[in-house]
């Protein structure tokens, strides 16, 4: 029997800006001119290395001679990818072109607002289930704010979108005004992995290998969820949500229990934390499911799934075009009936409070 | 815990020296770290020239800071209230309390040394670096293996220098006062890069294993995404630093060049090793065709080369969870370790939960020791 997907909502795709000009129509004089004139042709990051197998999935990756074009440049062709053939209610767009590169906080901002108008063009008003995040300049906290004013009258973005390696931790007070407007909209923070390279990306410096960089994002994600418990932004933001978006999700468990060991050693330091870390994660973090780094074995999955003691902290996502799995494996073995559902509907429904009002019409 | 507590190690006194009671497990511990009561203590282990410079200039690593610590801890020195020694100096510089209060008081029958502090790791004057650990190796020899044989000492070497590196572990590898390579896995650059290699080459030849300590000063925050606040985000991330120097070791191929190399992770937890793994074979099943000289998948390489010491033990709301871990990890990797005498010792009769069996608990904390550290 065919798995069900019908009614499931897609919290992690990636539509892939085509070219420099599909942004500079969305940019004023004084920054298509800027583009022309410095001669800048794209800002594309290294965490996805455009022939990299873990990038496209072989059948989603443009092919000459096939005539095939790769299917997340164009909304059309990325919702028949899943969309379409599995009757998912929304898909929720993280556009990676990768802004945060750029050290320059005005260009990062002229950027973004080009890659959200063209996100709101060229895919939520061609298709109805598409959702988006909002790409922030975090390069400066002002203009992410006035990026979150800009956009959040659209009730189609229903999420901020950070990446995990920036440049300071994200929990850190110069970005609570970021959070204190995402809040007010009702907007979810998702952080992706990713990266400014404005650091190494590991705590020893700068790894040889690819392989070693994407294995290391999830490191990221430890100090961000380290950073988001320990500054306190779910005390002075009790109704926030954060979204681990492409994190991984077995690494979770094992870290909450070393974090709440040292809470319960070193909580002098944080006196506002009242209650143990694993508590916050539980009411405010959540995790997109693909990938799912565990072996393809029920017995594992089920332990795994044991230690989140939560059946609300999983989302459904595809990861599109990313070639986390194949064929329609889209969930790891071993998920019963009830937590599938949960997973597919119900928690990103709970997660998004922007997608239960559109959802429920 | 007073000792009077029932729970507390029975102490027999015979001709008035404390003992364990003969029929108590004989404990190997991993990880205790002695200290020097001042840095007078090296002064005649460093030639003048070295000694003027360290007065003069002091110790340089990629914190910025001269004295103490950029996230200070919650207690000085990190060290347990009644390890300071009656006679003065640090906790861990008095081996007549080491042994009292430790090594005699719970039965340790082997107990590997970790000097941390001024030891001349990660300082950035590559020279000073090489002069202050082999002043550090030969105090140590010194002050607490020559005169108490339970201890072995961990060999420091100037780990950003591998050549130099490797010359320290030629000076002293062959003395059986020393039971492991001692690193610290805040390194420069990740220590499965071919720099470092000179170490691990000098290790394998002479049969010692490479513990990896968390701490350093590698002058890169401690994951890529910056610097965080405080030092509950320092001290819980170490088990982050610790996954890099896994993942490099592995994927850089270290364990196929060096087939006969034992690493031990010191004081990162372990609990993260199994999602690492499942993690490092997902992406190396995609990626294989980058890492070509990778002969079996990462997991493989960390189940037969990777032991991890328990301390401190992450404790989850629900023990079986901590249990499924052990068991994913492997009972034969899993290694007790005390921290003696920082504040967060385990206890090697109460750190372990319920549902360890007595087998499990003598192969962590009185077998598995012997067939990595060099104990003979």
């Amino acid at each position: 029997m065919a798995a069900d997907w019908k009614g499931a909502i897609d919290c992690d795709v990636h539509p892939h800006v085509p070219s420099i000009d599909a942004l500079k129509a969305h940019m004023n004089d004084y920054w298509r001119e800027t583009v022309e004139v410095r001669g800048i042709t794209a800002f594309e990051s290294v965490a996805y290395p455009p022939n990299a197998p873990i990038t496209l999935r072989p059948d989603w990756r443009g092919d000459k001679t096939a005539g095939r074009q790769r299917a997340d440049t164009d909304a059309g062709r990325a919702a028949a990818a899943l969309m379409d053939r599995h009757g998912f209610a929304h898909s929720i767009l993280n556009c990676l072109y990768a802004v945060q590169l750029i050290r320059d906080e005005n260009m990062a901002a002229a950027f973004c607002r080009a890659v959200n108008d063209w996100m709101r063009v060229e895919w939520l008003d061609r298709d109805p289930r598409y959702r988006a995040s909002i790409v922030l300049p975090l390069q400066n906290p002002e203009l992410a704010v006035e990026e979150i004013e800009r956009c959040a009258t659209d009730q189609r973005f229903v999420q901020v979108l950070a990446l995990a390696m920036g440049e300071v931790p994200l929990g850190k007070s110069q970005f609570w005004p970021v959070w204190k407007a995402a809040e007010k909209h009702g907007l979810a923070i998702g952080i992706h992995a990713g990266s400014s390279y404005h650091h190494a990306t590991t705590g020893s410096g700068w790894p040889s290998y690819y392989l070693e960089d994407y294995a290391a994002q999830s490191l990221a994600f430890h100090t961000q969820l380290g950073s988001f418990i320990a500054e306190g932004v779910f005390v002075k933001f009790p109704k926030l949500k954060l979204v681990l978006i492409e994190s991984g999700v077995t690494w979770i468990a094992p870290y909450l229990w070393r974090l709440s060991k040292f809470w319960r050693g070193v909580r002098l330091e944080v006196p506002w934390i009242d209650r143990s870390p694993v508590e916050f994660v539980r009411d405010h973090v959540r995790l997109t499911i693909q990938p799912f780094d565990a072996p393809a074995s029920g017995e594992t999955v089920g332990r795994l799934m044991d230690q989140l003691q939560s059946d609300e902290m999983l989302l459904f996502a595809s990861d599109f075009p990313h070639w986390q799995f194949d064929n329609d494996d889209m969930l790891p073995v071993g998920i019963d009936a009830s937590l599938r559902k949960k997973i597919l509907i119900d928690n990103p429904l709970a997660t998004y409070s922007r997608l239960g009002g559109s959802h429920a019409a | 815990m007073p000792l009077d507590d029932p729970m507390a190690p029975k102490i027999t006194t015979e001709n008035g020296k404390a003992s364990a009671a003969p029929n108590r497990l004989a404990v190997i511990d991993g990880d205790i770290h002695p200290a020097v009561r001042s840095m007078a203590d090296l002064k005649p282990y460093l030639s003048k020239r070295w000694w003027d410079h360290y007065e003069t200039y002091g110790m340089r690593r990629k914190h910025g800071s001269a004295n103490g610590e950029p996230y200070p801890k919650s207690a000085p020195l990190a060290c347990r209230r009644d390890a300071w020694p009656e006679e003065g100096g640090r906790p861990g510089s008095s081996l007549r309390l080491m042994q009292e209060q430790h090594l005699d008081a719970y039965g340790i029958e082997a107990g590997i040394l970790g000097p941390l502090g001024n030891t001349g790791q990660g300082e950035m004057n590559l020279e000073l670096s090489a002069a202050m650990c082999s002043a550090t190796n030969d105090w140590q020899r010194d002050t607490f293996t020559r005169p108490e044989k339970r201890l072995k000492g961990g060999l420091v070497v100037p780990y950003e220098d591998g050549v130099a590196a490797a010359k320290e572990i030629e000076r002293c590898g062959a003395d059986t006062n020393f039971g492991q390579v001692f690193l610290l896995t805040r390194s420069a650059e990740p220590l499965g890069n071919r720099r470092y290699w000179p170490i691990y080459e000098a290790a394998e030849r002479y049969s010692l294993p490479i513990g990896f300590h968390v701490f350093g000063t590698s002058g890169h925050p401690v994951s890529g995404a910056g610097w965080p606040s405080y030092y509950i985000e320092e001290g819980a991330g170490h088990s982050t630093s610790c996954q890099t120097v896994v993942t490099s070791l592995v994927i850089e191929g270290v364990f196929e060049r060096f087939p006969k190399l034992k690493v031990v992770m010191i004081e990162g937890g372990f609990a993260w090793a199994p999602a690492l793994a499942f993690r490092l074979d997902k992406v190396f099943e995609r990626m294989r065709s980058e890492v070509p000289h990778l002969k079996r998948r990462p997991s493989e390489y960390i189940r037969d080369h990777v032991y991890f010491t328990t301390q401190p033990m992450e404790e989850p709301d629900d023990r079986r969870h901590v249990l499924d871990v052990m068991n994913w990890i492997g009972w034969d990797k899993l290694l007790f370790a005390s921290d003696y005498p920082h504040w967060d010792f385990d206890d090697p009769f109460r750190a372990f939960p319920a549902g360890v069996t007595t087998e499990q608990h003598r192969r962590i904390c009185a077998e598995n020791g012997k067939s990595v550290f060099r104990l003979n």
